[in-house]
């Protein structure tokens, strides 16, 4: 994918990282929500489902999504700011420290995780 | 003015509202040579039907801008060794307007979304009361004063993704003028002007890309603008004033 | 529902997910430690009104907040309008809320 000239600064990426992690996770939810309601009565089909998350490959997915959850939160945060309290010029600084603390979450996560 | 002998591969939209395409141009480059220079020396020496705007051509007036590889930018501001790549250049018409003919755009909906969100002053005295005194220092007037020097270029416009998906949005320009207005305390039309930027094409559709920020020459912020806009309507939407 | 009613309600539900989503990511990092079965998160969940008010509202505002994110999208980028719009940004909140309520039942219950 080419991104036109005028779409290559920082601000804009921001945006569609926050655009594409919250699609990701709107995608995700009714699987996730799903797995949960097996509880109910399946519970074996569940953990069956559950052992799945021993393998690695679904837990660089799981690392993914937690890396998707926390990138739109904190995005999410930036913009609150940006919209609602007194505005600066440091937002550049806040997106790169927003996507910097969100993959040091998931990173936690896919360390306790291994 | 010293002369070089490279020439420019310079690539300049031709057409009108029915369509059109990049014709291929070979300019001399010269030092001190701004994109301004190139679509004139172009309408001069090789194709006089060749159509542009500009006006002061010393970065003043707004007239002169035009999408520069696909950047919005003033052509008499724009030096060609500061944005030529393998001394190729493409000039376009600017984004998100109609086309008239070759580089002029048509700016009539530009300007109509600048009444649609009350960008005009409403006063409520005449010549015969007395000057009301304002305070150049005071919260509001500072908050003005950051906004007031937009000559309707149009070059955030251009710049805004929001305007390309959404036709009816009032777009940065017209907001940013709403938002220096609203700080106006001699205004007497804030209820009308909050109704307007709290419409459904008003502030709440900027994403906060802050394209037209990154891109305006006068160095204005209509972000930050809206932001100011979307907290005036945010509290005047929990008093039921909208 | 009028378009900048809409939006507020996006940030709304987006200051009230905040704290919660930390809340789940502590739990996720927490939950996920030495593998993860049903039995170890219905210990933990069942019959617990902690989790089922946490997890209920989150759910609920998950499913607000998603549902005008995805309609926003459809609106710029597909350029969907009027009833088309409309019935599937529902869709998206009914589906969501259904299927939450429906997975907080099942690990409180």
């Amino acid at each position: 994918m080419i991104i036109k000239p005028h779409r290559g600064q920082p601000l804009w990426i921001a945006f569609l990282l926050h655009r594409i992690s919250g699609l990701g996770l709107a995608i995700f939810l009714p699987f996730h929500f799903y797995l949960l309601g097996l509880a109910l009565e399946q519970t074996e089909t569940m953990d069956g489902l559950l052992r799945w998350s021993d393998y690695p490959l679904v837990k660089f997915a799981e690392f993914g999504l937690v890396f998707l959850l926390a990138v739109h939160m904190f995005g999410g945060l930036r913009l609150l700011a940006l919209e609602f309290l007194p505005w600066s010029n440091r937002q550049k600084t806040l997106a790169a420290s927003a996507v910097a603390i969100s993959f040091l979450l998931a990173l936690g996560f896919l360390m306790r995780a291994v | 003015m010293q002369e070089s002998t490279d020439i420019l591969e310079v690539g300049v939209w031709r057409g009108d509202a029915s369509g059109g395409q990049l014709v291929s141009y070979q300019v001399p480059r010269q030092s001190s040579q701004t994109i301004l220079d190139v679509v004139t020396w172009i309408q001069r020496e090789l194709d006089p039907g060749l159509s542009y705007r500009f006006s002061c051509r010393v970065g003043m007036c707004g007239s002169c801008a035009m999408m520069v590889n696909g950047i919005p930018r003033w052509t008499c501001r724009t030096h060609v060794q500061k944005v030529v790549q393998d001394n190729r250049l493409t000039i376009e018409p600017m984004r998100n307007m109609p086309v008239i003919k070759d580089l002029v755009s048509n700016m009539d909906e530009f300007f109509a979304k600048w009444k649609l969100a009350e960008g005009q002053f409403h006063g409520r005295k005449t010549r015969y009361d007395p000057i009301e005194p304002l305070l150049p220092d005071s919260p509001r007037r500072l908050a003005a004063s950051a906004a007031i020097e937009c000559i309707n270029c149009g070059i955030c416009y251009a710049s805004c993704d929001v305007v390309s998906w959404n036709p009816a949005y009032l777009g940065p320009a017209a907001l940013n003028r709403a938002w220096s207005l609203v700080n106006d305390e001699r205004d007497i039309g804030q209820q009308s002007r909050l109704n307007a930027i709290a419409a459904d094409a008003g502030c709440h559709n900027c994403h906060s890309h802050a394209n037209c920020a990154t891109y305006c020459p006068n160095e204005l912020n209509p972000t930050a603008s809206i932001a100011g806009l979307k907290r005036l309507a945010a509290r005047a939407a929990f008093a039921g004033k909208i | 529902m009028a378009g900048f009613r809409l939006y507020l309600l996006q940030r709304i539900t987006a200051m009230i997910m905040a704290p919660l989503v930390i809340l789940h990511l502590g739990v996720m990092i927490f939950a996920i430690q030495g593998g993860l079965d049903s039995a170890e998160i219905l210990s933990r969940t069942q019959g617990s009104f902690f989790w089922g008010t946490s997890y209920g509202l989150f759910v609920l505002a998950v499913s607000i907040h998603a549902a005008i994110g995805i309609r926003v999208v459809l609106f710029e980028w597909a350029s969907f309008r009027g009833v088309l719009l409309n019935i599937i940004s529902w869709l998206v909140f009914v589906v969501l809320i259904t299927m939450g309520a429906r997975a907080v039942y099942a690990v409180v219950a």
